[in-house]
């Protein structure tokens, strides 16, 4: 009971913040970015829900113009970390010998520096924009899943299914992606779910830093970073972007929980 | 037990290798020419070339990385370009700052979610388990710099208890260094307690469920006893590898917070260094962090038999 709980708390929470992201693609109560400086730093209002920051720029508007921008580069990176790491792991795990050394001790270096480290020195070779933060933390991310991904191919090689397989003559490459594969969906579901958190986590510090997604376009880190020294005078510039970030880490920690008891039982908390 | 030991002790060098081949590579990968950038857009071609020269960096790529991985072995990690200042003192005086922070909230993390932990499993399911699972998974969720200006604006500047911007080192005096630290150690260790508390939790439930917790219980041991002996070491053991990758994280993530607290720290030396494009620093920071985060894991694994014997067996 109490897990079904977290899935449907989890679900309405990153259910409502997708929604927020995909509406904003469309429409927004003001422009994001437009500059209004009579306008400057107003409580909220009927006129702004959650007033207006140093610009007079609508936080309301910006708030859902931030959600779509981390949504948008927290999925497409983890998109490319689990694809990218799968790929390794999968042909690490299935090939062995050296293949599998060479890729692995490659993986383990990136491992060997702490995510968030290794995040920040790739931003200084990308460089600070949307697709820098997306190569930069699909880099970081990408060896763990390389790693969970070893790991499970090397458990299901023994498989006797896998065996029937090669033993019918089925290619190496079917077997892979018919009988191996699909068996490593649930533990990086699991992990995928939690990624998504650490990287959308990543991103705002990342941007909060003023490393990432460079303003003026809005992102709930950059908000914070920009309304900090308002935040006396004007207390809910630092409450909605922080707000916002801390709803939706808390959504995907609890449907990642929900997941993992769902997918994986033997990980069950 | 003495095997393991080595054998964790050399396995450690290639990595450190590794490391410092990463973080050479990844130097020069970074798009523009340091010396230009150094010298300016009226340095002529040769006054480049000459500094190029100066630098080593007209040498083939694999005898650069020899003689770098020759001077960092002998201490010298460079000079900064920003202030002529030698690198590895530089990072040593803001890991200071850093490493009291981390150390200090982990500790108390730790102090604070090894028994919330042990308790919330005692009492799976039931009101209290689901009060510190919810109370974690909250901390887990909040931001450390958000918590850290909520913090800073409540107690800051509403109350006015704790200053808001500035640095005094512990040595001009502890209370007021220690004045300074309050918050950021405070919001260190909620945050931190989160993670850990939900680790400790699934360690020690794993743990009463064996045989021989149920043979404890069945043979009259009383129940604190049976937590505190049986269930405890034995589930401490993966809290102490997560508590190892915390510290290690905290050492890259700790930036944002260093920002918020106006903290003279490693983080911030580094984000300093990068937005001056000072790349000796963030070479030198990059590749001392790494070290570190190594160094921490290999401490993990080698304490990690005196909690789980059977690691060293193996």
């Amino acid at each position: 009971m109490k897990w079904r709980l977290n899935a449907v708390v989890g679900s309405a929470l990153v259910g409502v913040i997708l929604l927020l992201a995909l509406a904003a693609l469309v429409w927004t109560p003001y422009d994001p970015l437009a500059l209004s400086l009579r306008a400057k730093l107003q409580a909220p209002s009927a006129a702004h829900w959650l007033g207006t920051d140093e610009f007079g720029r609508d936080v309301a508007s910006r708030i859902m113009a931030g959600a779509s921008t981390s949504a948008l580069v927290a999925s497409v990176t983890v998109f490319f970390a689990v694809v990218g790491g799968s790929l390794v792991g999968v042909v690490a795990g299935f090939v062995r010998g050296w293949t599998d050394r060479v890729l692995m001790a490659f993986n383990d270096t990136l491992l060997a520096f702490p995510g968030m480290l290794l995040a920040l020195a790739l931003m200084v070779v990308v460089g600070a924009n949307r697709w820098g933060i997306v190569l930069a933390l699909g880099l970081a991310y990408a060896p763990s899943v390389a790693r969970v991904v070893r790991g499970t191919v090397l458990g299901l090689r023994e498989k006797e299914y896998v065996e029937a397989s090669r033993m019918i003559g089925n290619p190496e490459l079917t077997t892979m992606a018919r009988h191996v594969l699909p068996n490593c969906v649930a533990p990086v579901a699991v992990l995928a779910t939690s990624m998504f958190g650490w990287v959308l986590l990543a991103e705002s510090a990342l941007s909060f830093l003023g490393l990432g997604v460079p303003p003026p376009a809005p992102t709930w880190g950059n908000m914070l970073a920009s309304g900090r020294p308002y935040m006396q005078t004007a207390v809910w510039l630092g409450l909605a972007p922080g707000l916002c970030i801390a709803l939706t880490l808390l959504g995907i920690n609890l449907l990642g929980d929900a997941l993992r008891d769902r997918l994986d039982p033997r990980m069950a908390l | 037990m003495l095997g393991y030991v080595l054998r964790r002790l050399l396995l450690t060098l290639p990595t450190l290798l590794l490391v410092a081949l990463a973080v050479f590579t990844l130097m020069r990968l970074i798009p523009g020419d340091p010396v230009q950038l150094m010298l300016g857009d009226r340095a002529d071609d040769a006054q480049v070339a000459e500094q190029r020269a100066r630098m080593g960096l007209d040498a083939p790529l694999p005898l650069q990385f020899g003689r770098w991985l020759a001077a960092v072995a002998k201490g010298d990690l460079g000079q900064s370009i920003t202030d002529q200042q030698p690198v590895l003192p530089l990072i040593l005086e803001r890991f200071r700052v850093s490493a009291v922070i981390v150390l200090v909230a982990v500790a108390l993390a730790t102090l604070l979610a090894v028994p919330a932990g042990l308790v919330a499993a005692w009492q799976q399911n039931r009101p209290v388990d689901l009060f510190i699972v919810l109370g974690a998974t909250l901390l887990l969720s909040v931001p450390s710099f958000w918590l850290g200006l909520l913090l800073l604006l409540f107690f800051g500047l509403q109350l006015g208890w704790l200053p808001v911007v500035g640095y005094a080192p512990l040595s001009d005096g502890f209370a007021a260094g220690a004045a300074y630290l309050v918050l950021p150690i405070v919001t260190l260790t909620l945050i931190e307690t989160g993670v850990l508390t939900r680790m400790a939790r699934a360690s020690a439930i794993e743990v009463q469920q064996l045989e021989y917790v149920t043979h404890a219980r069945a043979k009259g041991v009383p129940e604190w006893r049976v937590l505190a002996r049986h269930v405890l070491p034995n589930a401490f053991a993966p809290t102490l590898t997560l508590i190892g990758l915390v510290l290690g994280n905290l050492l890259g993530g700790i930036a944002v917070l260093e920002t918020v607290f106006t903290l003279p720290g490693l983080g911030r030396l580094l984000v300093d260094a990068i937005y001056a494009r000072d790349y000796p620093v963030v070479q030198g920071v990059l590749l001392f962090t790494a070290t570190i985060y190594v160094l921490i894991n290999l401490l993990v694994d080698l304490l990690y038999p005196l909690f789980d014997p059977r690691v060293s067996v193996q």
